[in-house]
C-alpha cells in the first residue's frame, strides 16, 4: 500500500518537473527542474520494481548501519570537494587571473565562495554530524533508528539538497544571504528533510533501551531542533512565482541583518559548535577507553552554551545601523559565553587524564585532542573579536576568515577525522586502520597546514585593520583600500599553501579509508554483528 | 555495571550509568571555571548598566556612561573638522596659484589631497596614479604622473576638470568633446582608415605599411588636423590627444589605434562638485598637480 503512495507522490512530483522545465523563467530554475525531474522519474522505476516484492525485515536488535556507511562516504568525498573549492578561491584572491574569462559568470570568485563555504559546513560537516549522530544515537540507546527507511530519506534527500544548493550557485541562483544562500524550494526541501532527521532522532532516543538519556544526544538534538527554527525564520521569502528561482525576502533593512545574522552566529554555534560537541562527547571517551571527566560540567555547560549562543549575533553588526543596545547585548552575551563554551573542551581533555601515554601511540586520539585546542583557541577568540574596541579593528579584515578556519579546519575538520577514523574499521568489520603512520601524516600535514592558514590571516586581518584606520596628523588617511589588498599578497600565498596541506592530508585519510575497507583483515564473523543490547 | 564504582586510580565515583562503555565520573567543577563564568556574568551584568542595553517598550536603557557608537563617531569628526576649520577656510578662498606660493597651506593641501585621492581616485587611476600605463590596467585611465594632459595640466586646468569631470551627463558644465566614429558612421572607407592609422603610427614610431603613410597624410589633413592640430600636438581645450609623442590612452599598436579611429572612444569621468567640498577639491587638484607633471599657469 505505502509503495503505491510512493509511486502516486512521485509521480506527480516527476510530472510538475517537467512542467517546471517547460514554464522555467531561469536557467538555474530550469536545471534544478530537470535535476528533480531525473531523481524522482529514476525513484518512481526503482520502486515500481521492488513493488509486490517481499520486504526484508531487520530485527529490531540490529543497528541500521548502512545508511551511516553512505553517510561516512558522502563526508570524506564532500570534504575533499570542498577543501579543493576553497584552495582554489584561495589562489584567486593571490592570482586573480585564475578568475577565468570563460568562466566568468559561473566560477570566478563570487560564485565559487558560497560553493566553497556551503561545500564545507554544509555537505563535509553536516553529513559528518547526520551520519555520526545516526551511530551514536543507536550506541547509546540501545535501539534500532526510528522510522524504517526514513533516515535514508534523510540521507539521500540530504544530498538532494546540496546537488541543488551547489548547481544554484554556480548559475547564479541565491538569497544572498551568507550561509543561507540557496533559493527557496530548496528551503522547502531542507526543511522536510530536516523534520524527517529530527522525527528519526527522537524516535530513537524514545524507544532507547537505556534508562538516561547520554550527554552527546542532548547536544545532537539542541543542534537539530535550533538548526530547523534559525533556517525556517531567516529563509522566510515570497517567490516572485513558482516558475521561476527568485524570491523576496518578508524583512528588510536592519531587521533582515539582525535575523541573518542571528542565524549566522547560530549557525556556528548549534551546527559547528552543540552538533560537534556531540560527536566529541562520543568518540573521545570510545577513543581513549577513560570515563568522561564530569557529569555535572556535561550539565552546566550544556545548559550554559545554548541559552546564551542565541543571543550573541549581534556582535556580527558593531558599528552598523543596529541600535547600540543590541550590539551591547550580544558583545555582552558572547563573553559570557566564553566558559561555558571551554566547559566542552575541559570534559573532552580532562577526559584523557590517566591516559595522556595514548597521545604518544595514537594518532587518533591525537588528532581529537588537537581539535579541542583549536576549539578552546577558537572559543577564546570570538568572544575577544566580539568587543566592541576589538571589533573595530577586527570587522571586515582577513583575522574573521582565519578566526573561523582555526575553529572550521582545527576543531569541526579534525574531530570529523578522528570520528571517521574511528567508525571505518567498525562500520565495516576491520579489526583495524590500513595505516597508522597514514594517519600521522594526515595529523601534521592538517596541523601546519591550519597553522599557516590562521597564522597569514591573522598577520593580513591585523595589518589592513591598521592600514585602514592609519590617519597623519591633519586626520587624512593615509592608505588606500587597493594599497591594503596589494599588501596582503605574500599571506595570501601562505594561505593558500596551508590550504594545499590540509587537502593534501584530507586525500591521504580518503585512500587510508579505503584501504582499511579493501585491504585490513576482518573481524570474525560472530564477534562483529553489532547488537543493540543495553549496556547493563 | 550499574553500582557506583570506585576508580583505583582516581578517587571519584561515576554516576553508575553507562552507554556503550561509556561512563562519566561525576567531579566537580573546576574552580576556576566556575569562578570566572561568575566573574563574566557579574561583568557582564555592571556592563549593560554602564552602557545602552536593556530593550524596553518604545527605547532601550541608555547606560549610566551615556556612551553611543554615532555620538562618538560624530566627535571625532567633529574634532578633525574644527582642527582644519581654519586651514580648510583658507585653502577653499584663495586664488589657486596661491597654494603653492604658501609653504603651510601647500603642505596641508597635499596630504588632504593624498586622501582624498586614495579614497575615490584610485579605483580608476590606481593608487600610484599611473593610470593605464601600470601594468594589467584595463585601456583608458589617464596616467597623472607625466606632464601629458588632454584637458590642461596647470592647477587651474585641473581643478575644473575634477570639479565638473568629463562627458558625464550630470554635471552641465562637464568638459565635453566627441571623436567622430570615422568607420563606423562611414566618414571615411576602412582602406582610408588603414592610412590614417599608418599615418599617425610614423609619428611616434614604425608604421604597419610604409606604403600608406603617404595617402595617411591626406586623409590626416582634411579630418584630424582641424582637433589634433597639424602639428599632432592635440588641443587641450577640446581633450584632443597629443599624436606625436608615444603616449597612448587606448594603446599604440596598430589594432587598437585603427580601432580608436573607426568606432571613436568615449572616455568619462565623474563630476566631483557634489561629493567633495571645495577645499577637498583644491586640495586633491594640487595633490594631482604636483605628482610630477604639474604645469605653470602662464
Amino acid at each position: 500500500m505505502l509503495n503505491y503512495i510512493k509511486l502516486i507522490v512521485l509521480g506527480l512530483i516527476a510530472l510538475f518537473a517537467m512542467i517546471a522545465a517547460n514554464y522555467a523563467r531561469d536557467l538555474a530554475y530550469m536545471i534544478h527542474a530537470i535535476i528533480i525531474l531525473l531523481v524522482s522519474a529514476g525513484m518512481f522505476l526503482w520502486v515500481l520494481r521492488r513493488t509486490d516484492e517481499p520486504a526484508t525485515l531487520h530485527p529490531q536488535t540490529e543497528y541500521m548501519d548502512g545508511v551511516i556507511r553512505a553517510g561516512v562516504i558522502a563526508t570524506a568525498l564532500w570534504g575533499v570537494v570542498g577543501f579543493l573549492a576553497g584552495t582554489f578561491i584561495a589562489f584567486q584572491l593571490a592570482f586573480p587571473a585564475l578568475n577565468f574569462d570563460w568562466a566568468q559568470g559561473y566560477a570566478n570568485f563570487g560564485r565559487l565562495r558560497p560553493l566553497h563555504t556551503s561545500a564545507v559546513i554544509f555537505a563535509f560537516g553536516g553529513n559528518a554530524l547526520i551520519a555520526t549522530s545516526f551511530y551514536v544515537v543507536q550506541r547509546t540507546s540501545a535501539a534500532r533508528l526510528w522510522g524504517g527507511n526514513l533516515a535514508w530519506f534523510v540521507f539521500w534527500g540530504y544530498q538532494l539538497v546540496i546537488v541543488l544548493a551547489a548547481t544554484g550557485y554556480l548559475l547564479g541562483s541565491t538569497h544572498g544571504k551568507e550561509y543561507a544562500e540557496p533559493e527557496w524550494y530548496v528551503d522547502w526541501w531542507l526543511t522536510i528533510v530536516w523534520l524527517a532527521y529530527l522525527a528519526v532522532f527522537i524516535g530513537t532516543i524514545v524507544k532507547r533501551r537505556e534508562p538516561h538519556i547520554y550527554v552527546a544526544n542532548w547536544f545532537y538534538l539542541s543542534f537539530i531542533v535550533t538548526v530547523a527554527m534559525l533556517h525556517v525564520f531567516n529563509n522566510l521569502a515570497i517567490p516572485v512565482s513558482i516558475w521561476g528561482s527568485k524570491s523576496v525576502q518578508v524583512f528588510s533593512g536592519v531587521q533582515d541583518a539582525m535575523v541573518q545574522w542571528w542565524y549566522g552566529h547560530n549557525a556556528v554555534g548549534f551546527f559547528l559548535t552543540a552538533g560537534f560537541l556531540g560527536m566529541m562527547y562520543y568518540f573521545i571517551p570510545k577513543q581513549a577507553e577513560r570515563p568522561v571527566f564530569s557529569y555535572k560540567l556535561s550539565i552546566i555547560h550544556f545548559w550554559a552554551l545554548i541559552f546564551l549562543y542565541i543571543w550573541a549575533g549581534p556582535h556580527h553588526l558593531h558599528y552598523t545601523a543596529l541600535p547600540d543596545w543590541a550590539s551591547t547585548l550580544g558583545m555582552v552575551f558572547s563573553i559570557v559565553l566564553w566558559m561555558p563554551s571551554w566547559g566542552g573542551m575541559i570534559n573532552g581533555l580532562m577526559t584523557l587524564s590517566g591516559a595522556w601515554d595514548k597521545l604518544r601511540t595514537d594518532p587518533v586520539i591525537r588528532m581529537m585532542v588537537i581539535s579541542l585546542g583549536f576549539y578552546g583557541m577558537s572559543t577564546f577568540e570570538g568572544p575577544m573579536m566580539s568587543i566592541r574596541a576589538v571589533n573595530s579593528l577586527s570587522h571586515y579584515t582577513d583575522w574573521t576568515i582565519g578566526h573561523v578556519h582555526s575553529g572550521a579546519l582545527g576543531w569541526n575538520g579534525m574531530i570529523t577525522f578522528g570520528a571517521l577514523y574511528f567508525l571505518v574499521p567498525k562500520l565495516w568489520n576491520r579489526q583495524r586502520l590500513y595505516s597508522l603512520s597514514m594517519v600521522s601524516w594526515h595529523f601534521w600535514l592538517a596541523t601546519i597546514g591550519i597553522v599557516l592558514y590562521a597564522a597569514a590571516m591573522w598577520v593580513t586581518g591585523i595589518m589592513e585593520g591598521l592600514m585602514w584606520r592609519e590617519v597623519d596628523a591633519n586626520g587624512f588617511l593615509v592608505n588606500s583600500f587597493a594599497d591594503t589588498v596589494g599588501a596582503k599578497f605574500p599571506m595570501y600565498v601562505v594561505r593558500g599553501l596551508g590550504g594545499v596541506l590540509y587537502v593534501v592530508g584530507a586525500l591521504i585519510m580518503c585512500y587510508n579509508l579505503w584501504m582499511t575497507v579493501k585491504r585490513s583483515p576482518a573481524v570474525e564473523a560472530s564477534v562483529a554483528n553489532a547488537h543493540a543490547t543495553p549496556a547493563e | 555495571m550499574s553500582d557506583n564504582k570506585k576508580d583505583d586510580d582516581l578517587d571519584y565515583e561515576t554516576t553508575g550509568h553507562e552507554w556503550d562503555g561509556i561512563q562519566e565520573y561525576n567531579k566537580p567543577l573546576p574552580r576556576w571555571w566556575l569562578w570566572t563564568f561568575y566573574a563574566t556574568i557579574v561583568w557582564g551584568v555592571l556592563y549593560t548598566i554602564a552602557y545602552p542595553a536593556w530593550p524596553l517598550v518604545n527605547s532601550a536603557t541608555a547606560g549610566i556612561l551615556g556612551y553611543s557608537t554615532r555620538a562618538e563617531v560624530a566627535e571625532e569628526i567633529a574634532r578633525v573638522d574644527e582642527a582644519n576649520a581654519a586651514i580648510n577656510t583658507r585653502l577653499a578662498s584663495v586664488e589657486l596659484t596661491e597654494i603653492a606660493a604658501d609653504p603651510e597651506l601647500q603642505a596641508y593641501a597635499r596630504n588632504a589631497g593624498a586622501a582624498v585621492y586614495l579614497s575615490w581616485c584610485t579605483q580608476c587611476h590606481g593608487s600610484g596614479a599611473a593610470g593605464s600605463s601600470q601594468e594589467g590596467w584595463a585601456a583608458g585611465y589617464p596616467n597623472l604622473l607625466d606632464d601629458d594632459w588632454l584637458w590642461g595640466g596647470t592647477i587651474e586646468d585641473i581643478h575644473l576638470t575634477i570639479r565638473h569631470g568629463i562627458r558625464n551627463e550630470n554635471d552641465p558644465d562637464a568638459r565635453y568633446s566627441e571623436m567622430p566614429a570615422f568607420g563606423r558612421d562611414e566618414l571615411l572607407s576602412e582602406e582610408e582608415v588603414a592610412q590614417v592609422v599608418n599615418y599617425v603610427m610614423s609619428l611616434s614610431g614604425e608604421p604597419q605599411d610604409a606604403s600608406l603613410v603617404e595617402a595617411g597624410a591626406e586623409v590626416y589633413d582634411i579630418n584630424c588636423s582641424a582637433c589634433h592640430g597639424e602639428d599632432h600636438q592635440g588641443d587641450v581645450f577640446q581633450g584632443a590627444p597629443n599624436l606625436a609623442d608615444a603616449i597612448w590612452l587606448y594603446g599604440g599598436d596598430y589594432d587598437d589605434i585603427y580601432e580608436t579611429v573607426y568606432h571613436s572612444r568615449y572616455g568619462v569621468m565623474p563630476s566631483w562638485q557634489d561629493r567633495l567640498s571645495e577645499a577637498e577639491i583644491r586640495a586633491v587638484a594640487s595633490y594631482v598637480h604636483g605628482l610630477g607633471g604639474g604645469q605653470a599657469t602662464e
